[in-house]
């Protein structure tokens, strides 16, 4: 039960993650391309919402591993 | 500990267990002695059966040293660094330290859009703070515990941001923080705010009967999205910073299968006396060999085979493949740590930001 519990939450996490991470890098080329001198301040904008998107997934790595390794 | 080997989920939970100061209550019968307690006593907890019993009442000793020591440490340096600072060009840590300042004024600027002497000094705080908590992950896991079970401390845990007790502390001196400015610079706006929006309640004519109702609905739905980012700001760090400690902890007890791994990779399957007797020889052994071949007292080949069948031998290569993949995930690590140290403090300048705004 463990194991399905946390491939659940592997799998949903990176799903999800995947997606928003997709979507956030394909707008964030599209608007360097359009306006490239916008680049930088587009570049920090980035990084802050890859942790805002990247958070969810690890947290959900973490609380996997420790049911996964110590069995909840 | 020291005496026999631990299973993985033992050392799992051994790794996740702070060092905690509290409070046993009478009659509580300990491990260590035969006798029940004669009188509530404030003691460190030797096992999780006392940190259960300890309850609320308890400090999380290791939290606090490593979190004001580190905060000290920051001090200190930006403290010699101003104390350097010229006009001329800048030496080596005070470019250092005025880069960090530029970065997080730069930062500040961006988002930051009222007139308040604080917060770019808040968010300098907040990001050297945090980012040096999160730096304690990249010390090899088993390096200071292991160290301090030899002089009797027997549960450590040196990232103090992967305590709750520490990142929620942090996220409610924030909230403190926006609601002291929201009541200082909006007052009874403040309140308006919370009550009269997204739905704005009727003025005049007989819908006003519903007014009561919207209020409440809109109260209801600001007050929860006014706690939520507290809330969120402290989870998100706190998450981050567990997950990266445990799947350290985890590459710790995958690769080290015998005696000697322990020192980079884990104690799994070994005594830690066997760690350091084991060990530490090698290691001593494989520093000689390798300067010796260094000065031309030895060949290459004979080097090269010396170490292999002494890492062999001490199962030594266990702990540098560990100490590989651990290595690895430290690199990938480093991202995760200025990462969540950023989003911390823009995510502290955004909510006072929007405590100064009003509508």
């Amino acid at each position: 039960m463990e194991e399905l519990a946390a491939a659940i939450m592997l799998g949903l996490g990176a799903v999800g993650g995947a997606i928003g991470m997709g979507l956030m890098g394909g707008k964030f080329l599209e608007g360097i391309a359009r306006q490239p001198e916008l680049a930088p301040m587009l570049q920090g904008r980035m990084f802050l919402l890859v942790g805002l998107i990247d958070a969810i997934p690890i947290i959900a790595v973490g609380m996997a591993m420790l049911l996964l390794f110590t069995g909840g | 500990m020291a005496s026999e080997a631990p299973t993985t989920t033992e050392y799992i939970q051994h790794h996740l267990q702070n060092l905690v100061f509290g409070k046993l209550p009478v009659g509580f019968e300990r491990d260590s002695s035969s006798e029940a307690l004669t009188s509530d006593a404030w003691v460190l907890a030797e096992n999780q059966v006392e940190v259960a019993e300890m309850g609320l009442w308890a400090i999380h000793l290791d939290s606090i040293v490593w979190s004001i020591g580190l905060g000290a440490i920051f001090c200190w340096i930006f403290r010699s660094a101003a104390l350097k600072a010229t006009v001329g060009t800048p030496s080596g840590l005070v470019n250092f330290i005025e880069m960090i300042i530029e970065f997080i004024d730069a930062s500040v600027k961006d988002s930051f859009h009222g007139k308040n002497r604080m917060v770019a000094p808040l968010g300098l705080t907040v990001f050297v703070w945090i980012f040096l908590m999160n730096l304690m992950d990249l010390i090899p896991v088993d390096l200071i515990p292991e160290m301090l079970t030899y002089v009797g401390v027997k549960y450590q845990k040196i990232v103090p941001s992967t305590d709750p007790n520490v990142t929620m502390g942090m996220a409610l001196s924030v909230f403190c923080l926006m609601l002291f400015y929201s009541l200082k610079l909006k007052g009874i706006d403040f309140l308006k705010e919370l009550t009269l929006h997204p739905f704005e309640p009727p003025k005049k004519g007989w819908a006003v009967i519903f007014a009561p109702l919207l209020i409440l609905v809109n109260f209801f739905m600001e007050f929860v999205s006014l706690l939520a980012k507290p809330f969120s700001l402290g989870l998100r760090l706190f998450g981050n910073m567990y997950a990266g400690e445990m799947i350290f902890i985890l590459i710790a007890t995958m690769l080290a299968g015998s005696a000697g791994a322990g020192y980079l990779g884990g104690i799994q399957g070994s005594s830690t006396e066997a760690n350091f007797v084991v060990w530490i020889p090698i290691f001593a052994l494989t520093i000689a060999i390798l300067s010796l071949n260094l000065k031309g007292k030895i060949s290459t080949k004979n080097t090269v085979l010396a170490v292999a069948s002494l890492l062999l031998f001490g199962g030594g290569i266990f702990a540098l493949g560990g100490g590989a993949i651990q290595w690895a995930w430290a690199v990938f690590h480093i991202l995760v740590v200025t990462l969540q140290a950023y989003i911390f403090m823009v995510l502290t300048v955004v909510y006072v930001s929007m405590a100064h705004e009003t509508h």
